[in-house]
């Protein structure tokens, strides 16, 4: 909303400077966005009197112009064909920043001498000033302009730029910011003359109005104007709408707009010659109907759509846009303009159905006061009067079913400081209050008080909003702070929360960097990570920004395959993400399960390229030692079984099981969805769902004791057949009681060892709880596993 | 016999002041300190002289054997210390050499300024508490005074999922704020509530440098017996001093939300031109941080909390500004775009 700071001054003093205006209206809740200066600074330039003209003693087409400036006269010299004394007109001192009336650029006025005779300033021209392109002669202002003053003080505005929020529609106009300002600064509001003359021909005998929707439209006015003559509005008025950002169109439309403005409340004005049957019918459109609006175009209305209709068809759409048939013309003699209240819910539901937002469907929606329309009616009948002739018809049309009695608000200082941990007096309260025009009434209670808002101040409904305005108008920044010095609640465990720290903190630690990827993606992306399979149906936004962002994630895996890729164009050394978030499984008839999951994904060298060891390519063991990070610290068994998993290599890739519950799927990626994400090299990936693990990660865990007596190592090789795997190995090695540890530190395949058959290089530590084992010992543990190794693998030790 | 000790002992000091060597420190300890060595073989006769000869030789030669002990311990270190010196010199790298390179895995910068800001309010005593992203209508909005039509909706501009209840209403919708959890904290707990409520939300809007259509916003919520606005205040004045500096202002200012009243927004100073107006802050020299306010009654009654009873306060902030003005950020869609060469800088 935009507000000329010069025609508030209309209906309210401005006792405060104008950044300090703008601030407190900002901290009161109206926030002013921008403040534009209009008419430049217009520095060293005042407003004078034009004295005295005489002919240059040097040139025919020159005068010398002398000017009364309030305290003193100068002598200019002019050629404007325009002088004449007793006119007000602009005046530059030397010094002034002035447009060049012939090549537009901006020059600094310095003295000169014009053929001879010394001009110590100039009388300026619309164009000079940067007000129109007018240079044909000088600007005349009116009689009244004030010798001396400045012309930025007579004739500059400030435009306020106003964000004004939904609760408050009274503020979307000069009068109510007028009122808010006035408030502010203890200032009272004049409010505009609305009476008018009318002519004894009775209104009920011209034209009738029939609410049919009284729930829609809980009051209608309307007054008639007969004999307007319709032409362009007066300059003023042109100015103040073209300030406000809004076209003149020509006088008739242009006082409904500039009430519109000053009131807040929306107006039309119909033909009257154009009104079938002479009758305005407030009704839900009929099904088939169609209404070509004043923007031109023809709009189908549907039968839940409210429309002002004469006796044929209808005229408006209410409270959007009025229809093209009946619209003010240079031919309309006689007009009605209409003031009503409508239904805030219809008039947006209708707006928004038909994509059709206006001024006045903006300010309806918002819900304005069915108290509003009169004073409005009155106060456009009576500019429209003034400006564009005619005669008024005795009366107003007023159909007002939907009127309501304004509850008073039985309220009290305790209230404000239960909510605002202040203080405030009732009598400070009251003052205040009465400011914003709230009527307060004491009442038996010294405490209470009996308060009713101001008409149009429809966003008051509890004590809580009384509380507001007391509190925006002595200032937010009267509230002091406080700690808060209730109980602190006694929290809730979040196993979830710790879980997923953990597995952040070991993911960052192994080398992984976080990504945080978009929740919504495309059906394509979610069927590229899985080829061949069926893909459970996503949930569907129904409103999609764009095809890409259609689809709540049923993995993690797309997006962070996709970010691999994108990233694979500059990176040059390994790359390792990981993602730790929900995707979206929709249920039957309910919201869709958020389950939380870590997906990785690891591709390219191991380390960066450098001068020491080069270390290779990322493979499947490294993956697999990040899985095995991941899961350790929950001290149960990790196992890796053979998995189905489709999006990933079949000869690589594992399902990870601890205690018997599958928690999540390793291995390289398929090279199928490889090439669908366009990625290089090989790509390994690691998945876990998180609601699996919770309830193996909040398991209590118990402390074992540290041994007492060393362990003793001791290195064996062993020949066995391919189809063996390590874990049969392993598995019967530590099925041995003493063995508290074994690693593989080397495998080899060969010259060295037969056909089919590999060797594995194992280190096993032997450890008892309560003694040194002895060589003995050892030798004939080691023996029993060499034994079963043997028997159940054909494992034989490598010589 | 003196005369010999005497000698004996100037030669072994001048040969050991000559040794550079440790191994010829050996072979000098055995002839002049060894079991063969003339000075310990005059020690072992001594029992044979007599006995004022014994008093005085053995005297003398017990003196000269410490002061030989002594002589080599000191150039043993000496040497031991020049060895060092030498070997020192010797093994000197060039330091500008690049080091090993070790993965480095980084959290991202939302993930970590979540949990900064988390961490404030866990310290004054406020817990974190998750919520659906998918959400109903009634608790994204009509349960936040947001019946349908209400102009407050153009606020949010909301993504709906294709989802439709029997009565064909679409009810289901990608939440536009984590005000939600007000609502379904407050229905499951009872005061003493105090609750910060992190995670991601979503928009309708077209993205660009200052919008996305997915961000986060951390919702706060506080309610029991004799909260007031003031205590608000304290609290988000501590927030912003712990996450902007505690020479850091804040103000408050009226604002509309129609699930508090009365309502706030709270700005800082501007962090750029502290407070004269630039182009970070619009000219205001204030940045807007958060809105909050006091729970609407009808949001109280609604999940049958007696508004004459208990007051409380809520808040709410968008997440991805705050690293935004902190590392001077200008594009949003940075974030989620996932560039690694922007994200391994925080
Ligand atoms: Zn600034």
């Amino acid at each position: 909303m935009k507000v000329s700071l010069r025609w508030l001054r209309d209906y309210v003093d401005i006792t405060l400077p104008i950044k300090e205006l703008a601030e407190r209206l900002t901290m009161a809740g109206i926030e002013v966005k921008e403040m534009q200066i209009t008419g430049g600074t217009w520095e060293n330039i005042v407003i004078g009197e034009i004295v005295a003209v005489e002919a240059h003693p040097n040139a025919d087409r020159l005068k010398l112009v002398t000017v009364h400036l309030g305290q003193k006269q100068l002598t200019v010299v002019s050629g404007a064909p325009n002088l004449r004394t007793g006119d007000k007109v602009p005046f530059a001192y030397v010094g002034a920043q002035l447009i060049d009336g012939h090549t537009g650029e901006i020059i600094q006025l310095k003295p000169a001498k014009i053929r001879g005779a010394l001009s110590e300033g100039v009388v300026c021209s619309e164009k000079e000033l940067g007000i129109s392109d007018s240079h044909e002669g000088i600007m005349v202002l009116s009689p009244e302009a004030p010798a001396g003053t400045p012309l930025a003080d007579y004739l500059g505005d400030v435009i306020f730029n106003l964000d004004v929020t939904p609760n408050r529609p009274d503020c979307l106009s000069v009068i109510g910011v007028a009122r808010e300002i006035a408030a502010l600064t203890e200032q009272t509001v004049r409010l505009p003359q609305v009476s008018y003359e009318e002519s004894t021909e009775v209104i009920d005998s011209l034209a009738s109005v029939k609410i049919v929707e009284p729930v829609l439209c809980p009051r209608y006015c309307a007054s008639m104007i007969i004999g307007v003559s319709v032409a362009p509005s007066p300059r003023w008025l042109q100015q103040r709408l073209l300030a406000c950002g809004m076209r003149p169109i020509n006088n008739i439309v242009d006082v409904t707009n500039y009430v519109m403005l000053e009131y807040g409340q929306p107006l039309h004005a119909f033909d009257y010659h154009r009104i079938a049957g002479r009758q305005i019918i407030v009704r839900l459109a009929k099904g088939g109907e169609v209404i070509t609006t004043l923007d031109g175009m023809e709009r189908a209305m549907t039968s839940d759509m409210l429309v002002i209709a004469d006796a044929e068809h209808p005229v408006a759409i209410a409270g959007i846009m009025g229809g093209l048939d009946t619209e003010i013309s240079e031919e309309t003699t006689a007009v009605l303009i209409e003031s009503a209240n409508f239904n805030r819910s219809a008039i947006r539901q209708t707006s928004a159905n038909l994509g059709l937002r206006t001024e006045a469907s903006l300010r309806f929606e918002k819900g304005l006061s069915s108290e509003l329309p009169l004073p409005a009616l009155k106060r456009a009948t009576r500019l429209i009067l003034e400006i564009a002739g005619g005669k008024a018809a005795k009366g107003i049309l007023d159909v007002y079913p939907g009127r309501q009695e304004r509850q008073p608000l039985l309220f009290s200082t305790v209230q404000i400081s239960r909510l605002l941990g202040v203080e405030v007096g009732t009598d400070e309260a009251i003052r205040t209050l009465t400011f914003l025009s709230f009527e307060c009434q004491k009442t038996g209670s010294s405490e209470q008080i009996s308060v009713t808002a101001p008409y149009w101040r429809t966003d008051i409904s509890n004590c809580a909003d009384l509380v507001e305005e007391v509190a925006r108008i002595i200032g937010y920044d009267k509230i002091p702070a406080t700690m808060l010095s209730t109980p602190i609640p006694v929290p809730e465990l979040k196993p979830e929360f710790t879980l997923r720290e953990k597995l952040r903190s070991i993911m960052v630690s192994c080398g992984f960097q976080e990504v945080l990827t978009y929740s919504l993606t495309s059906l394509d992306m979610l069927r590229r990570v899985s080829p061949d399979s069926q893909l459970t149906t996503p949930l569907k936004v129904a409103n999609p920004i764009t095809k890409e962002q259609e689809y709540l994630r049923t993995t993690l895996r797309a997006k962070l395959l996709a970010t691999l890729n994108q990233n694979q164009r500059y990176e040059t050394g390994g790359i390792r993400l990981f993602e730790i978030g929900k995707v979206f499984l929709p249920q039957e008839k309910d919201l869709p399960e958020e389950r939380e999951k870590l997906c990785a994904v690891l591709s390219g060298p191991r380390s960066e390229l450098s001068w020491r060891d080069q270390e290779g390519l990322i493979d499947f063991f490294n993956t697999k030692g990040v899985m095995e990070n991941l899961l350790s610290w929950l001290g149960e068994e990790i196992k890796f079984d053979v998995s189905e998993d489709r999006g990933l290599h079949p000869g690589k890739r594992a399902d990870i099981i601890v205690d018997g519950i599958k928690v999540g799927v390793m291995g390289e990626l398929h090279p199928k969805v490889s090439e669908a994400f366009e990625l290089s090299g090989t790509t390994y990936l690691i998945e876990l769902d998180l609601k699996e693990l919770l309830p193996l990660a909040t398991r209590l865990k118990k402390y074992s004791p540290l041994p007492r007596f060393p362990g003793v190592i001791r290195d064996i090789a062993i020949v066995v057949a391919e189809s063996a795997s390590y874990q049969q190995v392993k598995n019967i090695i530590q099925s041995f009681p003493p063995v508290a540890k074994v690693n593989l530190f080397d495998l080899y395949r060969g010259e060295q060892v037969p056909r089919g058959k590999k060797s594995l290089a194992l280190r096993i530590v032997y450890q008892a709880p309560t003694h040194t084992l002895t060589d003995e010992e050892i030798i004939k543990v080691q023996e029993q596993i060499l034994d079963t190794l043997y028997r159940e693998l054909g494992a034989t030790l490598r010589s | 016999m003196p005369r010999e000790l005497e000698e004996l002992a100037s030669q072994a000091f001048e040969e050991l002041d000559k040794i550079s060597d440790p191994k010829e420190l050996e072979t000098w300890q055995i002839r002049y300190l060894g079991k063969k060595s003339p000075l310990m073989q005059l020690l072992h006769s001594l029992a044979t002289l007599p006995l004022e000869e014994r008093r005085i030789t053995g005297g003398r030669a017990n003196e000269i054997k410490k002061a030989l002990e002594t002589g080599l311990g000191k150039r043993r270190e000496a040497l031991k210390e020049a060895q060092i010196a030498v070997s020192l010199q010797r093994e000197s790298l060039d330091i500008s050499l690049p080091g090993q390179p070790i993965p480095l895995g980084r959290l991202h910068p939302i993930t970590q300024i979540l949990k900064e800001i988390c961490d404030i309010f866990v310290g004054m005593g406020f817990q974190v508490v998750e919520g659906p992203e998918v959400e109903w209508d009634y608790y994204n909005f009509e349960a936040l005074n947001i019946p349908k039509d209400h102009p407050a909706r153009d606020m949010m501009a909301t993504l709906w999922i294709d989802f439709e209840l029997e009565t064909g209403d679409r009810e289901m919708l990608l939440r536009t704020h984590t005000s939600p959890m007000q609502i379904r904290v407050m229905e499951k707990l009872r005061p003493p509530i105090r609750v910060i409520v992190p995670g991601r939300v979503y928009r309708h809007e077209a993205t660009d440098a200052t919008h996305e259509s997915m961000f986060h916003q951390v919702e706060g919520l506080a309610v029991d017996r004799n909260i007031t606005l003031a205590d608000l205040k304290g609290t988000l004045f501590e927030f912003a001093r712990c996450l902007f500096g505690s020479e850091r202002q804040a103000r408050f200012r009226c604002d509309y939300f129609p699930f508090v009243e009365p309502g706030v927004e709270m700005a800082i100073d501007c962090i750029v031109c502290k407070g004269a107006g630039c182009r970070l802050c619009g000219g205001s020299g204030w940045i807007e941080i958060l809105g909050a306010g006091m729970v609407h009654p009808d949001v109280l009654r609604r999940v049958n909390i007696d508004p004459e009873v208990y007051t409380g306060f809520a808040f709410g902030m968008g997440v991805e500004r705050i690293p935004m003005l902190r590392y001077g950020i200008d594009d949003i869609r940075l974030f989620y775009s996932n560039d690694l060469r922007f994200l391994k800088q925080f």
